[in-house]
C-alpha cells in the first residue's frame, strides 16, 4: 500500500499535438513547486499515467502541504490523496477499509450516520471482477468494518473512488479542485506591471493562469515613496510566486523620470506621459528578457488615465502588445478575485506608489495623441528610458532574516 | 546579514525620541544576566532570593533618577502600558465616585487612546488646548478641576516637538489642595535623562518611565506611585510588585534599565550641555540651508536639547524622510507610533500649525551617542535633499 497524491489536468488534454509539451511543462511545474516550498527530497517524483499524475515519494507528514501547493499550480483541475494497491482483491478491501476510517474520522456533519457509495473504473480488463461486482463486495466489507456508515447511492457523504488499472488499483476519496487553466511556460513570456494596488496583481495571476511565463516590473520612485511601498509590491509578489514558481519581481528607479514629468510637462498629462513612460521602459525590459507581451491592471473607467481614449494614447508608447485581462470586470469582481489569490490585504494597506503621489487636481480624460506627444517636446524621452533600464534591478523575494 | 551590518554603520541615527541604541556594556550585561540569573526572583531557594536582590537593587537606581524613594517604583513592561495603567488603575481606585479627567491635546498616543477607551466606558475627559509653542497653561488645567476629578495627566516632555510642559506648577499648585486634590500623573518618557526631574519637588503622584528611551532595553519600564496614592492593578496575576503588576519579573531587562539609569545619572548634565549646543547648531544649520523652514515648538531654552521639530512646507515630510535616509540620515516625520498612517501630526495641529506644516514635519532627535559631525552631516543632507526635490514642492499631495 502506497500512499500518492492523484492529480488531474482538463484542458490541456486537448491541445492535440501539443498535448506531450503542455503535459511536460506542467508536470515540471509541479515538481519544481513542490520541491522548492514543501521539500526538495529528490525521491519526490511526479508520474503520468492515462491522463493523470501522480506524485510519489513524499513524507507522509507533508501530504497536506503537498495538497496545498499542488491545488495552486494553474492547469491543475483537482488534486487527491490516494493509496495505490496490487491488483489482488484482498489488497483492494483492505486500502478501501484503512482510506474510509481516514474519511470517517475527517468528516463532521453533525449526526451519527455517515453514507457513502463506491464507485468503480476498471479500465483493466484483466481484473477478475467488473465494477458493479466490485462495488458491492467493497461496499460490504467497508460496512462490516468501518462502524457508523450506511449505504446511498443517490447522494452519499462520501464517494469511494476505486481506479482498477494495469499497475495497480487507486483508491481515493476527496478531491480539492485546483485553479484550471494552463501551465506555465506554454502560452510564451510576457512582462506584468505591478504597482502595489489591488488589480495588478489579479491581471498577474489571470496571465499565469493562461500559461503565460510572466515577470513583474515595478516602477519605484525612491524617495518620494518609501521602502514599505517596495516591501508591499515584494510581498504580493510572494503570494503570486504561489502560482509561478519560478516568478521575478524587477524595480526600475523612477524618480528622475518623474522629477523630470513634474518639471517639464503640463500638470494635465502628467499621468498620460508618465504611463507612456512606463509603456516604453517597460517595452524594453520585456524584450530584454526575452517576452513579447506586456500585461497591466488597466480596466475600463475606474479612473481617468483609463478611459478609451487614454488606453490608446498609452498604448502608442509600447512597442509591444499590451494585454489588460481586467478591462471589463466591475471593481467589486476584481477585488473578489484578489481575495481569492490573497493579494487583496496586501494591496490594502496603506503605502503609497508611485503614481498615487502623482496624481494632479485636474488630470485630462480625453487626451489626443498629439498633445501627448508635444507634451513630452521637452524631456529627453530616450535617455531617461534607456537609463531607466540600465537601472532596473531584480528584487530579492526570498526572506533573508 | 554581514551586509547589513556594515551598512548600519554608516548610519546618522538622529530618531532617538524614537528610541536609542543600547550601550553595548548593557546588552553584554543583560546578556549575563539571562545565563546566570534565569531563576523566578519569587523562587524561595537561594538563586530566587538573589534575583529579587537585584531587582531591589533597580528599583534603586530608577529611584534616585527622579527623587523617589525605591518602594515607589513598580516596574512594567514599558511607557505604554505605564500609562494606561496610571489611567485606567486610578479610574478604578475611586470606583466611580470620580468620574473626570483631565489632560492635555498633546498627550502621547498611549495617553490619549485610552482616554477614548475611557470615554466611551462613560468617563468625562477634559482636552486642555495649548499655545502655538505646545505649551498647556497650568491655570487652565487647575481651573478646570471638579470635586469628582480623579486625574490629570500631563505629558512632560512632548514627544514630537520637544516643549517642557509646566508640570512643576500644575504640582505645586495641587499639593496646596489637601487632600481633596486630584491624583496628578506625569507621563515623563522623553522628559527622563533630559530633564531633572524631582517627584517630591513636583508634587507628583504617579510618573511613566521607560528604559528604552535613555539607552536601556526595550520591554521595560516603570510607574512610580507615591505611597499612599490610590491605584488598583490593571494585571492581575501573582503577588509581584506587591500585588499591583503580575507576572514574572523581566530580570535582564530590569537590570538593564538600571544599568542605563545609573549612566544617565552620571552624564546628565554633560549630555544636556552638548546637546543644548548640538541643537543650537542644527537650528542654525537647517534655517540657513532652507529658509522656509518653520521650527516648531518653543525656544530652544525652553524645550528639551534632544528634539528638533521642523516643517518644510511644499513638502511632504515622509519624502524628505525617505531622501534623507537616501542620505544615510534616520529622522522621524512626527511620532514614530503614528507615521505608519496617512494622517498629518495631531500634535502640531493642536499646537495651531496649518495642515501643509503638519504633513511636512521631520523630526531630529539626539542623544548622548550624537556627535557634531551627525549634525554637519543631518545639515547637509537637509540641504541636498532638498535641493533635489525642489521640482517637486508644492506638486505633491
Amino acid at each position: 500500500m502506497e500512499k500518492v497524491l492523484l492529480i488531474r489536468y482538463g484542458e490541456i488534454g486537448l491541445k492535440g499535438q501539443n498535448r506531450k509539451y503542455f503535459e511536460d511543462t506542467l508536470r515540471r511545474n509541479i515538481l519544481l513547486a513542490v520541491r522548492n516550498q514543501v521539500s526538495d527530497n529528490q525521491d519526490i517524483q511526479v508520474l503520468r499515467s492515462y491522463g493523470r499524475f501522480y506524485l510519489t515519494g513524499f513524507d507522509a507528514e507533508h501530504q497536506e502541504e503537498c495538497m496545498d501547493v499542488i491545488s495552486k499550480i494553474p492547469g491543475v483541475v483537482g488534486v487527491c490523496p490516494a493509496i495505490v494497491v496490487d491488483n489482488v482483491v484482498d489488497a483492494v478491501e483492505e486500502g478501501a477499509v484503512a482510506i474510509m476510517k481516514e474519511a470517517v474520522a475527517q468528516i463532521s456533519l453533525g449526526r451519527s450516520t455517515v453514507t457513502f457509495k463506491v464507485s468503480t473504473k476498471r479500465p483493466n480488463k484483466s481484473f477478475p471482477f467488473t465494477s458493479p461486482e466490485m462495488n458491492q463486495r467493497i461496499g460490504a466489507v467497508i460496512l462490516k468494518n468501518v462502524p457508523g456508515l450506511s449505504v446511498d447511492l443517490h447522494n452519499p457523504d462520501i464517494i469511494l473512488n476505486l481506479e482498477i488499472r494495469e499497475k495497480g488499483t487507486y483508491l481515493y476519496v476527496y478531491d480539492r479542485p485546483g485553479p484550471g487553466g494552463l501551465p506555465v511556460g506554454v502560452s510564451g513570456r510576457g512582462t506584468v506591471l505591478i504597482s502595489g494596488g489591488i488589480d495588478s496583481p489579479v491581471s498577474a495571476y489571470m496571465a499565469m493562469k493562461r500559461g503565460v511565463d510572466v515577470n513583474a516590473l515595478h516602477f519605484w520612485s525612491y524617495p518620494i515613496t518609501g521602502q514599505r511601498a517596495k516591501d508591499k509590491v515584494v510581498d504580493i509578489c510572494k503570494v503570486l510566486r504561489q502560482f509561478h514558481p519560478q516568478f521575478r519581481l524587477f524595480i526600475a528607479p523612477f524618480t528622475d523620470i518623474q522629477t523630470q514629468i513634474i518639471e517639464k510637462c503640463p500638470e494635465n498629462y502628467r499621468v498620460i506621459t508618465m504611463r507612456r513612460m512606463m509603456m516604453r521602459v517597460a517595452t524594453e525590459f520585456c524584450k530584454n528578457e526575452g517576452g513579447q507581451v506586456i500585461f497591466t491592471g488597466e480596466n475600463l473607467g475606474q479612473v481617468a488615465s483609463q478611459t478609451l481614449e487614454s488606453l490608446t494614447v498609452i498604448e502608442d508608447a509600447a512597442g509591444l502588445p499590451i494585454l489588460r485581462p481586467l478591462i471589463c470586470f466591475d471593481k467589486t469582481e476584481i477585488i473578489d478575485k484578489a481575495k481569492e489569490i490573497g493579494t487583496y490585504d496586501i494591496s490594502c494597506l496603506p503605502y503609497e506608489d508611485c503614481c498615487s503621489v502623482f496624481v494632479p487636481k485636474h488630470p485630462v480624460t480625453k487626451p489626443t495623441l498629439e498633445r501627448a506627444i508635444a507634451a513630452e517636446k521637452n524631456i529627453d524621452v530616450d535617455l531617461l528610458v534607456k537609463e531607466c533600464v540600465e537601472g532596473i534591478r531584480e528584487a530579492q523575494l526570498e526572506d533573508d532574516i | 546579514m554581514n551586509a547589513e551590518k556594515k551598512e548600519l554603520k554608516n548610519y546618522v541615527y538622529m530618531d532617538n525620541a524614537a528610541t536609542t541604541k543600547p550601550y553595548p556594556e548593557i546588552v553584554e550585561y543583560m546578556s549575563f544576566v539571562q545565563e546566570n540569573f534565569y531563576w523566578n526572583p519569587s523562587a524561595l531557594y537561594g538563586f530566587g532570593v538573589q534575583s529579587e536582590r537585584l531587582i531591589r537593587r533597580a528599583r534603586n537606581s530608577v529611584a534616585s533618577l527622579i527623587g523617589a524613594h525605591e518602594d515607589e517604583i513598580y516596574f512594567t513592561s514599558g511607557g505604554t502600558e505605564s500609562n494606561n495603567w496610571a489611567l485606567i488603575g486610578s479610574i478604578r481606585a475611586f470606583d466611580g465616585k470620580r468620574k473626570h479627567i483631565i489632560t492635555s491635546s498633546v498627550e502621547h498616543p498611549s495617553v490619549t487612546a485610552t482616554t477614548e477607551y475611557l470615554k466611551q466606558a462613560g468617563f468625562e475627559i477634559t482636552v486642555v488646548p495649548v499655545d502655538r509653542q505646545g505649551f498647556v497653561d497650568p491655570q487652565q488645567v487647575l481651573d478646570e478641576i471638579r470635586s469628582d476629578t480623579c486625574l490629570i495627566s500631563i505629558i512632560s516632555v512632548q514627544n514630537e516637538v520637544g516643549t517642557i510642559e509646566p508640570c512643576q506648577e500644575i504640582g505645586l499648585c495641587l499639593s496646596q489642595m489637601g487632600p481633596k486634590a486630584p491624583i496628578f500623573h506625569i507621563d515623563a518618557v522623553q522628559g527622563l535623562g533630559h530633564v531633572h526631574i524631582d517627584v517630591n519637588k513636583w508634587g507628583v503622584d504617579l510618573m511613566t518611565l521607560s528604559s528604552h528611551k535613555i539607552h536601556g532595553p526595550k520591554g521595560v519600564g516603570a510607574l512610580f506611585i507615591r505611597k499612599e496614592t490610590p491605584i488598583k492593578p490593571l494585571i492581575f496575576g501573582g503577588d509581584q510588585e506587591k500585588g499591583l503588576r503580575a507576572g514574572t519579573e523581566n530580570l535582564a531587562g530590569i537590570c538593564g534599565f538600571r544599568m542605563a539609569c545609573d549612566m544617565c545619572k552620571n552624564d546628565m548634565d554633560e549630555t544636556r550641555d552638548k546637546l543644548v549646543k548640538f541643537k543650537t547648531k542644527l537650528v542654525a544649520g537647517i534655517t540657513e540651508a532652507f529658509p522656509d523652514a518653520v521650527l516648531n515648538g518653543p525656544d530652544i531654552h525652553l524645550s528639551a536639547p534632544h528634539i528638533v521639530n521642523f516643517s518644510f512646507p511644499g513638502f511632504r515630510g515622509e519624502t524628505i524622510l525617505y531622501g534623507l535616509e537616501e542620505r544615510g540620515v534616520l529622522v522621524s516625520t512626527g511620532s514614530s507610533c503614528s507615521s505608519r498612517k496617512r494622517e498629518p501630526s495631531p500634535i502640531l495641529l493642536a499646537m495651531g500649525k496649518t495642515q501643509e506644516e503638519a504633513w511636512s514635519a521631520i523630526r531630529f532627535s539626539m542623544s548622548r551617542f550624537t556627535t557634531e559631525k551627525d549634525v554637519e552631516a543631518t545639515v547637509l543632507a537637509v540641504e541636498d535633499c532638498l535641493k533635489k526635490l525642489e521640482p517637486w514642492r508644492k506638486k505633491m499631495i
